[in-house]
């Protein structure tokens, strides 16, 4: 089980979260046509390794927070609020 | 009722209490401090139970979890628990065990024809044969096969009693409360630590429980823990799973001690257990070694035989045989000749060591260099045949009843695995041991190879200080540690004495060493596949003492060192748990929440019929005794709201208030029509795309000041849009100044619609000029409504003059209340979920079936919402060829030809005398009460120029085939001539 | 004669089991092949069996990294259905179905097909409306399909709780040609008869590169040397996304965690496949006595094969409130695959943005029962360099034209499917 350290509330549960996605993809904008909302939508990053991903702390802050998480051990290393950034490591 | 094979003294058992129980109706007694084994044993009970496939006879192997053999049936009727492990289950008065997987008695069982039939029942047979002729497998071989396996029986019958779930944090949980983990909690919790020590055995203390001369020091380290306030002692709790990040799962068993658990008490608790820093000092389990006839009843590990002699006061055999490969078991046989056994022979392939000289100064006869190649006896030994190592043929037999076997010890390395550690080999122990952790773990004892009470409490005491001080205690004084010294544990490596029968690497499942080499030789050499072809490891045991020995043969075949070969993956659990356990509180009518409306008492009052519309209870219609069935309730409570008037209680909407200086900009963007441009007292239908350009939600949305918007969305969406809403406010337009807030529970909401709507809102509503001019539809007030502050709507989903009020939830029933006595001289009714779906069909209004998350506005008629300009959620992608395709179906309505022929949700739409392909399908169908009959809205490929003409509605399913006729889904009031009355 | 038959058995049993030999070959493997297929699991031993047995193509390699069989093929709970709404899907699964009934006899082999009866449960109007839009679709393509009262869900399976307190059943949907097999045998069987068509199983052979030069794959870089191949085609559950990124475009693919569970050995308890409709559930019982079962997914991506608590304390929750006779009985183990989640549900058997390379994945988690119908129409997808009709709906474009096969409207979220 997953421990996500929120940081309004501190670590949690998972039970207390929902996962939403890729954290690394960016709206396109108004004019940018189908194939960039396609690629928003669609085609995301799937990595075996670290992952910056969005969840919500819904039985919680009900924040979205910003997870760095590791798809194979899951192990979490930050957690960020929106507005910060978080970036995936290099290697 | 004596007890033969009890000894006079000495032991964890109470002699001056007599426990009595019964074993397949025989009546015994025994002891509290009993086992359900030991107790057997005690009465001279060898055999237990019939093996899986060969229905060979079986005594008990063990004593402790990892039990292959003795699988009873445990207590009777709603109760029974098949497969429980004699060797575990604590002895209680009135205890009633049954043999399992037999047919006739235990002695005589005639499936135990199998074992002839084993030339041809080997490993993978099954996948090789009974595939002719095609039917018979379903009809013949299989029902054989099924009825063949398994092993217990279920009761068939729920279960009477009650669980728990809990929850637990804790600095450092030591699992395991040996030598070890006694002397990790003690030296974690003298750092002040909050410490856990989970124990499965109901008596802590491990191996030593089977060493009086150290009981001093188990007893004052006990007494010690109890002294340490922040140190909880868990017994007969079994962790059993190694999850991510320090959370473990384990199962208390409250009560299974007892004939049935107290009142007010769980039968078992399941802990969820968050720690810090982890101690795993879950000790060995010992390994059987393959031979002929090692499965016969009185074929027992050596530490087993010694745990029932010191532990239980229990002599498991007379006449006893040792076999073993290390110094470590030679104990074994001290512990049996002190509890009076004759020791017959020792067997050992080594040719010296420090315990076989022990052993000879003892007076025992030891067969240095020698193996038992053999069993003899029924379905009780009678004696072994021994060899040289390395012989062939058969050798010298020797009379014995009880066979003590040692073939080292497999270090309990379940939970380090699944925690994510690899597993190391060690050449000196021929065990894989514990590698590097992965998470914040660390083993000690016995778990990881250290063996010997005194070494395993030092490297206890080292790693409960160590895992205190990482989780950031100061370290503290040493703890006093108990002299033992340990006799070698490291085994010669002798897996497997060849020789004529069966040698068995996984006793449960009757797998055979010989087995193992079939499956290599058919090429199924990787340990996973040589697992799953022969089931090797897979009972109820988890091959916790045969499954490297399997390991071990197949390499030897594959001419490859164990180290290569590995062992299968270890996953959850450690030891099977209760199903009701893992399932908790949260089952039957507490498996979801419940949730009603502040209007439940009222409905329940009114006598109404309650459907679930996801969590929410709902009233489906209200009977009057004069109604004769449920259509008729329906039909009547319609017939109100288009006749006269009609309550309804619409709580269960999703309310969301939307506020801030960006709240109409943001509206705009989530929304594919417009909000900005709404005036301040005025709702909007709204309808919301998901950003794949698919309807998301409807609903209506007021404006109730400039800054200040009240969002409704449908009862299922209500968390669903919160979200959407919530997560891209914070993702996608972080610059937006906008405050959200769930309102749902806070405002009950009542719709009152019907001819004679306005006359009961007047006399409920004060303070608002209610005339059509002054409150025209889609008009929004503040009000008070019978005296308490409300919020008036003039919105209609019936499609009547019509009307919601929305007041804090603790004031609905006063209202609703309010509402009926100003309605009772226009004859009001309340109606219910049914008539509410009649009259939005009627109507030609769209809900959840047609918002099912496959329709796009244009499908459902509502294209020309989407405004033309401007950016929303769904706007790019909706605009999709596929998505604007117009062969995709579209809403109609849909009229049964023949008024009295029911058409249903669900049927599909065929062309008369068309290929049978489908066309579309209805997705709501109810009776009209504006011009009776069965209607429906569908969905219907080329469905505006299909409008006047004539389909099939098919329901194969049922055998119906209905004429209908395709027609405007607005089938009432197509110009909303009543809604603006 | 078949390899495999009851007379063998008799046979090799009198001369002590000696002569049997290996399922399929071990071959090293060849600089180069017509075809290379990745991933050793059920579809892509499947895929080889038919390029073998129906386009005659048998210069063909099975790569694996482990040992075959032991991804999503040997960690899944068994069921066979073609219960489907969609035409796409249906008639595609129902295809497959079809391939399973004559599976035994195609690959002389018994994968212990067990036609035994899907139920899906409904406990409420709206369930039992989309239970009969389903049912009928199925009906309308030629599919069985049936709808049963509570006295046909008790009679089928007399342990449900029809009135279980929160959410009592209504009725079910029931496929009587549903049912289980064996997963194991499905691997073992499928390699060996694509072996015995000459078809090289080449396992602990990992891919580790794809070989793309303008535009078109002209082979596979692996632990075991470079491997050169005109099409190459991928079956790799779970991974699809790491060997896609090797060739250089991305699908929409999420990896997520899906658990499931067996109980201790019991004697015949649960005769059919029985879905929870309240709650994410479905049981079964296998042939040696376990109960197999499992629900949803765990809610993140993952591809670490290691379930998440909660989610099994609510799949316990939901069989008890199914069956109440289940809470004295034990789980014996538990094991999660990763599965190839897709933004409606529904997966891939096509072509890619790379000339010669063809994909089946995104199976989600319903591949297994897809396992003969994957291969054979992923063997025509390479054979002719086009889909059959069948799979003609399931590319990797059908996003980006809006024609998702979206079964239960949850899209476009991966990990809502």
């Amino acid at each position: 089980m997953l421990r996500i350290p929120c940081p309004h509330c501190g670590p949690r549960d998972e039970a207390e979260f929902s996962y939403r996605g890729d954290a690394t993809v960016t709206r396109p904008g108004p004019e940018d046509g189908i194939e960039a909302f396609h690629g928003y939508l669609y085609e995301r990053r799937n990595p075996r390794g670290w992952q910056v991903e969005w969840w919500q702390h819904g039985a919680g802050c009900r924040a979205f927070l910003k997870v760095l998480r590791h798809t194979v051990t899951h192990e979490i290393r930050a957690v960020a609020t929106a507005t910060e950034a978080l970036e995936v490591p290099e290697a | 009722m004596s007890q033969p094979h009890r000894l006079a003294a000495g032991g964890h058992v109470d002699r001056t209490r007599r426990v009595s129980f019964t074993f397949d109706g025989r009546r015994y007694e025994g002891h509290p401090g009993d086992t359900l084994a030991s107790a057997l044993l005690a009465n001279g009970v060898r055999l237990v139970g019939r093996s899986f496939k060969y229905h060979r006879p079986r005594g008990i192997f063990s004593a402790g979890v990892e039990e292959p053999n003795a699988l009873v049936e445990l207590r009777d009727g709603a109760r029974r628990e098949p497969n429980t492990r004699a060797t575990v289950v604590e002895l209680f008065d009135g205890l009633a065990a049954t043999s399992q997987n037999r047919r006739g008695s235990l002695a005589f069982d005639w499936m135990a024809v199998n074992g002839l039939l084993a030339p041809w029942l080997g490993a993978g047979f099954y996948y090789k044969t009974f595939m002719w002729p095609a039917a018979y497998w379903e009809r013949v071989y299989e029902p054989l096969i099924r009825k063949a396996a398994g092993l217990g029986r279920a009761s068939g019958l729920p279960d009477p009693d009650r669980y728990e779930a809990a929850h637990a944090h804790c600095d450092v949980l030591v699992v395991g409360a040996g030598a070890a983990g006694l002397a990790a909690a003690r030296a974690a919790g003298a750092t002040g630590a909050r410490v856990i020590l989970a124990e499965q055995d109901a008596l802590p203390g491990g191996d030593l429980l089977n060493e009086p001369g150290l009981e001093p020091w188990r007893t004052e380290a006990l007494a010690a823990l109890a002294a340490m306030p922040e140190v909880t002692i868990m017994p007969r709790t079994t962790v059993f799973g190694f999850y991510d990040q320090g959370v473990l799962g384990a199962v208390e068993r409250v009560a299974d001690h007892l004939p049935e658990p107290p009142p007010h008490t769980p039968r078992q608790r399941s802990w969820t257990i968050r720690a810090r820093e982890v101690v795993l000092a879950t000790g060995a389990h010992e390994r059987l070694i393959a031979f002929p006839g090692n499965d016969r009843p009185g074929v027992m590990l050596a530490g087993a035989a010694r745990s029932y002699a010191r532990r239980f006061g229990v002599r498991a055999g007379e006449n006893v045989a040792l076999f073993a490969t290390h110094d470590g078991a030679y104990d074994a046989a001290f512990a049996l000749a002190e509890a009076g056994a004759r020791i017959a022979a020792i067997i050992d392939p080594r040719p010296d060591s420090p315990a076989m000289q022990r052993a000879r100064e003892a007076g025992f006869a030891v067969r240095a260099g020698s193996v038992v190649s053999a069993t003899v006896g029924g379905t009780a030994l009678r004696g072994i045949e021994l060899r040289a190592a390395g012989g062939s043929g058969r050798g010298d037999a020797v009379a014995a009843d009880l066979l003590m076997i040692s073939g080292g010890w497999n270090p309990a390395v379940h939970l380090a695995s699944m925690s994510g550690a690899a597993l190391a080999w060690d050449e000196g122990l021929q065990a894989f041991v514990p590698g590097p952790p992965a998470q914040r773990e660390r083993s000690a004892g016995a778990c990881r190879g250290v063996h010997g009470i005194g070494a395993a409490a030092a490297d206890g005491a080292a790693a409960g200080r160590a895992a205190a001080i990482a989780a950031g205690f100061a370290a503290a004084p040493d703890i006093a540690l108990p002299d033992a010294p340990a006799p070698d544990h490291r085994p010669h490596p002798l897996w497997e004495v060849r020789g004529r029968g069966k040698a068995f690497v996984d006793i449960q499942d009757d797998v055979t060493a010989d087995d193992i080499r079939l499956a290599h030789r058919e090429g199924f050499s990787h340990i996973e596949h040589a697992k799953r072809y022969t089931t090797h490891a897979m009972g109820t045991d988890q091959g916790k003492t045969g499954g490297i020995v399997g390991a071990a043969v197949l390499a030897e075949a594959r001419g490859e060192p164990l180290a290569k070969v590995g062992l299968p993956r270890f996953r959850p659990y450690t030891s099977p748990i209760a199903w009701g356990a893992m399932a908790g509180e949260g089952v039957g009518a507490h498996f979801q929440p419940t949730r009603r409306t502040s209007l439940h008492a009222v409905h329940e009052a009114a006598g109404a019929v309650w459907m679930d519309a996801g969590i929410w209870k709902r009233p489906a219609y209200y009977p009057k005794r004069e109604d004769a069935d449920a259509w008729a309730s329906v039909l009547r409570e319609a017939r109100a709201v288009r006749e006269r008037v009609g309550i309804c209680d619409v709580s269960t909407l999703g309310k969301i208030a939307v506020e801030g200086p960006d709240a109409a900009i943001f509206l705009d963007r989530v929304y594919a029509n417009t909000f900005s441009t709404l005036p301040v007292g005025r709702a909007r239908y709204g309808l919301m795309l998901r950003e794949d350009g698919i309807v998301f939600d409807d609903g209506t949305t007021s404006r109730i000041g400039p800054d200040r918007f009240f969002v409704t969305t449908t009862t299922a969406q209500a968390g669903p849009v919160m979200q959407h809403l919530e997560f891209h406010l914070a993702s996608v337009w972080p610059e937006l100044d906008v405050s959200l807030a769930s309102i749902t529970d806070q405002w009950a909401g009542i719709a009152i619609a019907g001819p004679k709507a306005r006359e009961v809102i007047a006399g409920v509503v004060s303070g608002l000029d209610l005339s059509n001019e002054a409150f025209p539809f889609m008009a929004v007030a503040d009000c008070m409504a019978a005296g308490v502050p409300a919020r008036l709507f003039r919105i209609s989903f019936s499609g009547e003059l019509a009307y919601e009020i929305a007041m804090p939830a603790g004031y609905a029933a006063h209202v609703w209340q309010a509402a009926m006595a100003a309605g009772a001289p226009h004859g009001i009714e309340p109606y219910g979920m049914e008539a509410l779906g009649l009259l939005r069909i009627e109507k030609g209004h769209v809900a959840g079936s047609e918002l099912n998350g496959q329709t796009t506005a244009q499908d459902l008629g509502l294209g020309r919402m989407l405004k033309k300009k401007g950016d929303f959620i769904g706007r790019v992608l909706a605009q999709r060829p596929g998505l604007t395709d117009p062969s995709r179906p579209r809403l109609v309505g849909l009229r049964s030809l023949d008024p009295r022929r029911q058409i249903r949700a669900g049927c599909h739409l065929l062309l008369p005398g068309g290929d049978g392909s489908s066309q579309g399908w209805i997705t709501s169908a109810t009776q009209s009460v504006v011009d009776p009959g069965w209607i429906g809205l569908g969905l219907l490929r080329d469905g505006e120029a299909r409008i006047g003409s004539e389909m099939l509605a098919a329901n194969p399913l049922m055998g119906e085939e209905v004429p209908v006729k395709v027609i405007s889904p607005h089938m009432h009031d197509p110009e909303n001539l009543r809604v603006r009355a | 004669m078949p390899r495999y038959s009851g007379f063998r058995i008799l046979a090799e049993g009198l001369r002590g089991n000696s002569g049997w030999q290996p399922a399929w070959r071990k071959p090293a493997p060849k600089s180069s092949y017509d075809v290379v297929v990745v991933g050793g699991g059920g579809h892509g031993l499947a895929t080889a069996f038919y390029l073998a047995e129906v386009h005659g193509i048998r210069n063909v390699a099975v790569l694996e990294k482990g040992p075959i069989g032991h991804g999503n093929t040997g960690r899944n709970t068994t069921i066979v259905r073609s219960n489907y709404l969609l035409p796409e899907n249906n008639n595609f699964y129902e295809h497959s179905l079809k391939l399973w009934e004559g599976l035994e006899q195609s690959l002389g082999y018994n994968v212990m097909m067990s036609q035994r009866g899907v139920i899906n449960l409904f406990h409420n109007d709206a369930q039992r409306n989309a239970a009969l839009r389903r049912g009928n679709s199925m009906r309308l393509n030629g599919i069985d399909a049936e709808i049963l009262d509570r006295d046909g869900v008790k009679a089928m399976c007399p342990l449900v709780d029809l009135d279980n307190g929160r959410y009592p059943v209504m009725g079910g949907l029931l496929q009587r040609r549903g049912g289980t097999a064996r997963h194991d045998a499905v691997a073992w069987g499928f390699a060996h008869a694509a072996d015995a068509r000459g078809v090289d199983i080449i396992e602990h052979c990992e891919v580790t590169g794809m070989i793309v030069e303008g535009g078109a794959i002209q082979g596979v870089r692996t632990t075991r040397g470079e491997i050169r191949a005109p099409k190459v085609g991928l079956a790799v559950a779970g991974h699809t996304s790491t060997l896609t990124d090797m060739a250089g475009f991305r699908v929409p693919i999420e990896t997520h965690l899906l658990q499931a569970f067996v109980s201790e050995g019991l004697k015949p308890l649960i005769d059919c496949v029985v879905t929870f409709g309240a709650g994410h559930f479905y049981i079964s019982q296998s042939d040696k006595g376990g109960l197999v079962f499992g629900g949803g997914l765990d809610g993140y991506p993952s591809y670490g094969q290691r379930g998440t608590l909660p989610e099994a304390e609510h799949v316990y929750a939901a069989g008890i409130s199914m069956i109440p006779a289940l809470g004295r009985l034990r789980g014996l183990r538990s094991w999660a695959g990763v599965m190839d989640m897709t933004p409606d549900g529904s997966p891939y058997i096509c072509k890619t943005p790379v000339r010669g390379l063809y994909m089946t994945a995104g199976w989600c988690y319903g591949g297994f029962k897809a396992t003969p119908g994957s291969g054979w129409c992923h063997a025509w997808t390479i054979a002719k360099d086009e889909p059959h009709r069948l799979n003609a709906a399931h590319t990797l474009d059908r996003f980006r034209e809006g024609r998702m096969l979206d079964e239960r409207g949850n899209g476009p979220f991966f990990w809502a499917q």
